[in-house]
Parts: structure tokens; sequence; C-alpha cells
């Protein structure tokens, strides 16, 4: 069982602190804030999502990251966001937000009728 | 507007039909889609219980960890009790994208509000235990386990297939040891037996009641967060089990079990439900134990969670100060 680093599904940390914003009665999440964990699997990739996890600050994240997330050689550079930092698109809004791409065909490649004889294109 | 007309020309689309149309499409539920109450409660149910199990797990293997007879066996144990705890964060963290916070789930965990997997509540007594919770009790997780990748609910899923890859040297770790003891004395070997004799019953009560007496079950099969029955998996599992017993050399301890050629499968004896009645109401060998531990666990790392905000508060304001100096400085200079 193997997910693509590059998973379209992955995860879009900022869903996931909309999620954490909505209502609580625990305080924890105010003491230790919650962090998004990116991981560079190997050198040429992007960093990826991959979790996140609560730590006291930056450096307690870090090292938490590691331990969680790399505990067998899954990367080789890590990024800890704070959740809360991240601004992001909201569900409610998807089509209207994502229209703009929606009616611009001339933007690939096969729109573009082309002789088949003419080489290399 | 340009946007409007986009959403009418879909026929008018409740978020009921938006979330039933992901879920027939195999697609993923992502934590800001709208889901049924029903649908979310289930699944803080279920991952939260998933959560519990992984971190009460830790305890009957830790029990071995100071005793383990080797320092390779010891550094495999201690691995092992590591990613347990991993998996539990993982599945905490997919929890909280449902709107709980872990420290709530902990909160019900230790207030015996939520429960955990009726296994952990059993003894090691052995060694030979430690081999046959990676074989049987890992193994029937795997089971259990592998179809939850596809669950229909994205942060689960992902949780489900990191978990499942890092099981995999659970359940081989253990079948070797016990491999490893077969070839040892006659002691060893008997030691080996009584411990399958021990949790061959309670690892088929991991799949839970049978399929008649598991109400849930439809309604989570619908929701596609279940992709198996109680019963299949319980069956798939001994399917799987058999072979390796026998290479192993050990007797499963089911007068029953015999080859079925007929449906392809192994038929086996019905688990005493009386007794995973009992162990998940509380009355199993360790359930107060294993609570007990988990709870001064808990309540002794209350000073190391404060020290660690108090030093991170401490930090924030010597960073504070030290960018307001520097501003400070940065204003006089140009003042001059």
């Amino acid at each position: 069982m193997t997910e693509s680093p590059a998973a379209p599904h992955a995860e879009s940390p900022a869903e996931h602190k909309a999620e954490h914003k909505a209502g609580s009665k625990a305080d924890s999440r105010a003491c230790w804030p919650l962090y998004e964990v990116f991981v560079r699997p190997r050198r040429g990739l992007n960093h990826v999502h991959v979790g996140s996890l609560h730590a006291s600050d930056d450096r307690m994240a870090l090292l938490a990251a590691r331990d969680l997330y790399t505990r067998r050689n899954e990367g080789v550079s890590l990024w800890v966001v704070r959740s809360d930092a991240i601004t992001a698109s909201t569900p409610d809004e998807r089509d209207p937000f994502f229209e703009p791409s929606g009616d611009k065909v001339y933007r690939h490649p096969t729109f573009y009728d082309i002789p088949e004889d003419v080489p290399h294109i | 507007m340009v946007t409007a007309e986009v959403a009418e020309a879909v026929p008018a689309q409740t978020p009921e039909d938006r979330f039933e149309a992901v879920i027939a499409a195999e697609q993923r539920i992502e934590p800001r889609d709208w889901m049924p109450d029903a649908y979310r409660a289930t699944l803080i149910r279920q991952i939260a219980q998933h959560a519990h199990s992984e971190i009460i797990g830790m305890q009957p293997e830790g029990n071995w960890l100071t005793r383990a007879p080797s320092l390779r066996r010891k550094a495999i144990l201690l691995a092992k009790a590591q990613d347990e705890a991993g998996h539990g964060l993982y599945l905490y963290a997919a929890a909280e994208t449902l709107g709980v916070d872990r420290a709530e789930l902990t909160e019900k965990l230790i207030s015996g509000r939520q429960k955990y997997s009726s296994i952990f509540n059993y003894p090691t007594l052995t060694f030979a235990d430690v081999g046959v919770i990676g074989w049987l009790v890992d193994g029937a997780a795997i089971c259990n386990q592998v179809p939850l990748c596809r669950c229909s609910y994205g942060p689960y899923a992902r949780a489900m297939v990191r978990i499942c890859k890092e099981e995999s040297f659970h359940q081989r770790q253990g079948f070797e040891l016990l491999m490893t003891l077969m070839r040892g004395t006659e002691a060893q070997r008997r030691m080996v037996q009584d411990a399958v004799d021990r949790w061959w019953w309670p690892s088929l009560m991991m799949f839970g009641p049978p399929d008649a007496d598991s109400p849930n079950t439809a309604r989570s099969m619908a929701w596609r967060i279940k992709r198996h029955s109680n019963d299949e998996l319980r069956q798939r599992f001994v399917d799987m089990t058999v072979p390796q017993a026998e290479h192993l050399g050990v007797t499963l301890p089911d007068p029953e079990l015999r080859w079925n050629e007929e449906r392809g499968g192994w038929d086996f004896g019905e688990p005493d439900w009386s007794e995973l009645t009992r162990v998940i109401h509380g009355q199993g060998p360790c359930n107060t134990q294993r609570i007990e531990r988990r709870r001064t666990a808990h309540e002794d790392g209350a000073w190391v969670r404060e020290a660690a905000v108090a030093h991170a508060a401490k930090r924030a304001a010597e960073h504070a100060a030290a960018a307001a100096a520097a501003e400070q400085h940065t204003e006089q200079e140009n003042g001059k």
C-alpha cells in the first residue's frame, strides 16, 4: 500500500485548520497549537503535506515531526507551519473560485489543430 | 453573473446530493465538506476508538521492553511501541479534522466513555506473547485496516495508508520471533503453543460481533467507511492464518477447524461471544489496569506539558524583546 507523494487528494492543511477552529471546549489547542507538516521525500521533489501535530513551539514541532513522520527515511527535508498561518479557499465557493480557468480551453495544447504531417510539434 | 449561471446549470443540488454523489463516485469526503451528522459522529467514534487502541496497545508489549532476551529484540520491540504511538497520533489528527480535540478524546478514554479494542485487555504472560501479538493480533489488525485505506473519509484513509505500511513490520517481526522460538527447546515450543492457545480466540473477536449482531455495519458500508462485514474479514483472517500456523508447527485451538472444499475456505468454530461482551464491558483480565496506567501516564506528564508551554512563552518573549531592541536601534541610527 503506497500513497504517491503527489497524490491528488493530498489534504489541504488549511481545511484542517478551519476544522480545528470550529468550536471546542478543551484548552490544549490554545496551549499547544496545531502545526501542519510537509516532507520533501527526496531531492528534486516538492514538499508534500503529510499530516499535522500539536507542539508547544516551532522547534518542538520540528522534532516531533521528525519522530512522527520520518521514522523510516521518508524525507530529506521538513517544514512545519502553524495551521492558523495558512489561508485557504473555502469549499462553499469552490465552483465560482476556480471558474476563471474553466472556460479558457485555449490554454491547452489540444485546442490547436495542427496538420498530422508537421513534425515535432 | 457567470458564477450564478454555472451553479444553476447543475440541477439544483442539495448538500446531501453532493455528498452522496462523491461517495458513489468513489471519491473522498474532505474535512470541510458538508456531511451528515451521523456520518461525522460514526467516524469520530470509530477513529477515536482506533486511536485509543493504538495507544493502549503499547502496554501489553511494553510489559516486556525491559525484559527482552536480547538487544536486538529490545530494539525491535521499542521501535514497534514507537510505531503504535505514532499510529495513535496519526489517528487523533484525523479525528481532529472532524472538529473534536485530542485532549477531549483522551479524557473520554480515561473516563471510560470511549472504548478501545478488546484484545488489549488480555495479559502478556511470556515473551512468546510478544511474537503471537505480532503474528495474530497485528495480522488481524492488518485484515481490518487494509480495506480502511479506501475509506470514504480522506484523512482517515490517508492515515490508514501510512499505518498499513508500518504494520507489516509488526507482523513479520512477530512471526520471525515465533520461528526462532520454535527452533529452540521443547520448553520454548510449549511456550509458543501456550501463547497461541490464549490469543487465538481473542484475535478472532477483534473483528467484532457476528454480522447478525452488528447493526451499524450496513450503514457504514453504504457510506463506504467499511468495505467488508465483520464475518467476511474474520474468514479472510482465518484463511490467511491457518497455513502460517502449519508452517510454524503450532496447533490452532479449534477442533472444528477444517478445510471446506466446496466454498474454498476454512470452517471454524464459534468464538465465545459472551466473553467478548464481558471484556468490552470492562470485565476483561486487564481493563482496570490498562486505563489506570493510561491515566497515570497522562497525569504524570502534566508538568512536562506545562513546562513546554512556559518555555515557549519565555522564548517568544525573548524574541519579541530582541526584535523591539533591534527596531529601536534602527530608529536611532536613522535619526542620526
